[in-house]
């Protein structure tokens, strides 16, 4: 009998050369089952033996694994402390299982969610996840009961589930993760969505950076199609742009409109896709619910700190050790998930700045490493958790080039509809380059003009154009309409806050943390 | 073919045989709701561009105006309306791979004119960076001498 290898076919695992491991694997006569990923990234590709681990491999390094004589085992897979630390709910699957075998799914307690809330009924489905605490995950943490609860109210024949899968933050892959290891648990999610609300179609919106994550979820849609009926999903495919991982700009875009953000009123569970109601849920969020379905929502709630209930699937990377997808209760504290989980920076060097919740969220300095990962924790400390992503940076980092950054992605990725996105980031790049450049600015020919009353008439000193930056942002964060522009101020602020020395100022005495 | 597409495409007209490719993605789309975008994405997908020619046929298609059909392809960064002139490698340049270095790496491509190096926010490989997507083959651990591997497998 040969020996059975499995080895992730996860995006991330092909990334780092996992299809030329399998390929030596299957030459050295192994039968090879591809799998999804455990989530131990800097250990890809993986492979699992009888259930030990070895990695990261190279085809060179296949002989002396089978030989065992191999120096990268890790021992048993699931005793291994970053695996062992974890509350698998949503991932209860990851590396187990064979991402489109519908046998695999069902034998690892795959469609029970959905056969049990068939046999509640809608109402007391929503009772289920309102009572298990789920909060979406996209970032705003609302209460999914509350919103599902809405759209099953609305009087309208038609109504849809739509799932978010435009997962654009830079620090974030789990959604991608649910989508290539575990599709069908998504759309179970979404089939549970779909009777609670009564709405028949659903459709998943991915990102086209994607392109694994399309084809896994279009083929579990086809697989599953008659498990779900009478509810259907389709795939269908971002092109590329940020904002339309915003509900309201997604939905456009999905309409075949320019994914610019819509003004709320009318909210999307009233009069979202096609002006029908809709529940829009991230990923996370609906891949949670087969779990809370099947279990009870007692056992989700019980885990969590505060009013964040269950679990939070935490994706650690950057200048990261050991970066991979980390599920665990809320409560965790910052420092715990980066030094102890994570390993320290990958280069070795002091961690300087983390970023927590993508391109939007605050950067954190190593004396906030306290903080507890729960939504209201990071709301009170200037930061937010957003989709949970870490991204860690060592002590070359420059914070005033990440501010600037920050500015440039929203002028870049910015829809354009409202004024102080669109036009405010653009100012915003240009202030950051005269703060950086430590220039000042003189007076130009058109302030000079006698018409031009209100003009300032002197010149500007580097504190002014901090001055300038703060206001800048005041308005950007309170005139926005959606998130890109008002969220815009978090990693700018809290790098001029935190990190005052990379923009001229004199550094912050040492005390300031608490 | 891609020869007699860029010729084409300098012309008012598209030729018969683009034409007919474009008929057959709306008529394979029609009854479909929203079918814009994956309308356009199908188009790319056949033509490797939306060319302006298309314009016309897709907005009489779905009844939406010309300017409607130009602003959607206008909007998104996916689309593009003249053929690429060289190879693409999609370098991931997002904060993950700013940690880990993809600035300096990309700093060591500024002579580079045999392929077009464009910027990506994200391939969610976050803890693997940086990062460099070619088609739909994804790379990842680049340090300079593997990038410059990739410029010379693709150039």
């Amino acid at each position: 009998m040969s020996v059975t290898v499995r080895i992730s076919d996860d995006a991330l695992a092909l990334a780092c050369g996992a299809d030329a491991v399998a390929a030596a694997f299957a030459q050295a006569g192994c039968t090879v089952e591809r799998v999804s990923s455990w989530g131990m990234h800097w250990l890809e590709p993986l492979a699992e033996i009888d259930g030990q681990g070895f990695g990261p491999l190279t085809p060179a390094d296949v002989a002396a694994v089978l030989a065992g004589t191999s120096a990268l085992g890790i021992g048993r897979i699931e005793a291994h402390p970053f695996i062992a630390r974890q509350q698998r709910f949503t991932f209860v699957r990851a590396g187990k299982t064979r991402p489109l075998s519908l046998d695999d799914y069902a034998a690892t307690g795959g469609w029970a969610g959905l056969a049990r809330a068939r046999d509640l009924g809608g109402e007391a489905t929503i009772a289920e996840v309102t009572q298990s605490g789920l909060r979406g995950r996209g970032g705003a943490g609302f209460p999914a009961g509350i919103k599902w609860t809405t759209v099953a109210k609305a009087a309208d024949p038609r109504k849809y589930i739509v799932c978010n899968a435009d997962e654009g933050d830079s620090a974030t892959f789990a959604d991608r993760m649910v989508m290539e290891g575990d599709p069908f648990m998504l759309i179970e999610g979404m089939a549970i969505a779909g009777l609670a609300v009564g709405a028949q179609q659903g459709y998943v919106y991915i990102r086209s950076e994607y392109p694994h994550a399309i084809a896994k979820m279009q083929a579990a849609a086809r697989l599953a199609a008659a498990i779900i009926a009478p509810f259907s999903v389709e795939v269908r495919v971002g092109a590329g742009a940020y904002v339309c991982g915003e509900e309201t700009s997604l939905l456009n875009s999905l309409e075949g409109k320019r994914g610019e953000v819509r003004a709320k009123p009318p909210l999307p569970a009233l009069e979202g896709l096609f002006g029908k109601p809709t529940v829009v849920n991230n990923v996370l969020t609906l891949a949670a619910v087969p779990w809370i379905l099947a279990h009870g929502a007692s056992r989700y709630a019980a885990v969590g700190f505060g009013r964040s209930r269950g679990t939070m699937p935490i994706q650690i990377a950057g200048n990261v050790r050991h970066g991979g997808l980390f599920e665990v209760g809320f409560g965790i504290t910052l420092g715990e998930l980066v030094m102890d989980i994570g390993g320290g920076t990958a280069s070795g060097r002091p961690v300087r700045a983390v970023q927590v919740g993508g391109p939007l969220g605050a950067y954190h300095t190593p004396e906030e490493f306290h903080l507890a990962f729960d939504y209201e924790t990071f709301a009170a400390a200037d930061g937010l958790i957003g989709h949970a992503g870490l991204s860690v940076f060592d002590d070359t980092a420059d914070m005033s080039a990440l501010a600037r950054f920050a500015m440039s992605f929203c002028a870049a990725e910015s829809c354009g509809k409202c004024t102080p996105c669109r036009i405010g980031s653009t100012r915003g790049v240009e202030v950051l380059d005269r703060i950086r450049a430590r220039s000042g600015r003189q007076v130009d020919a058109v302030e000079t003009l006698p018409q031009m009353h209100n003009a300032r008439k002197a010149a500007r000193s580097l504190t002014d154009d901090i001055g300038l930056l703060e206001d800048l942002c005041e308005t950007m964060k309170f005139g926005s309409l959606c998130a890109l522009g008002g969220f815009t101020p978090y990693p700018v602020l809290s790098a001029l806050r935190n990190f005052p020395e990379d923009f001229g100022l004199p550094a912050p005495a040492q005390e300031a943390a608490e | 073919m891609l020869q007699t597409m860029a010729i084409n495409r300098t012309m008012t007209t598209t030729s018969a045989a683009i034409d007919a490719e474009i008929d057959r993605i709306l008529a394979a789309h029609a009854g479909r709701e929203g079918p814009l975008l994956p309308i356009l994405h199908d188009i790319q997908a056949a033509l490797g561009y939306v060319p302006e020619g298309a314009i016309p046929a897709i907005a009489e298609a779905l009844n939406i105006s010309r300017a409607e059909v130009h602003g959607v392809i206008s909007f998104y960064h996916d689309f593009h309306t003249a053929p690429a002139t060289r190879p693409v490698i999609k370098l991931c340049r997002a904060e993950s791979c700013q940690a880990r270095g993809v600035e300096a790496l990309a700093a060591g491509l500024v002579d580079e004119t045999r392929v077009s190096i464009e910027t990506v926010y994200c391939l969610g490989l976050c803890s693997v960076g940086p990062n460099a997507m070619i088609g739909e083959t994804l790379h990842a651990r680049l340090d300079t001498a593997k990038l410059s591997a990739l410029v010379e497998q693709v150039a």
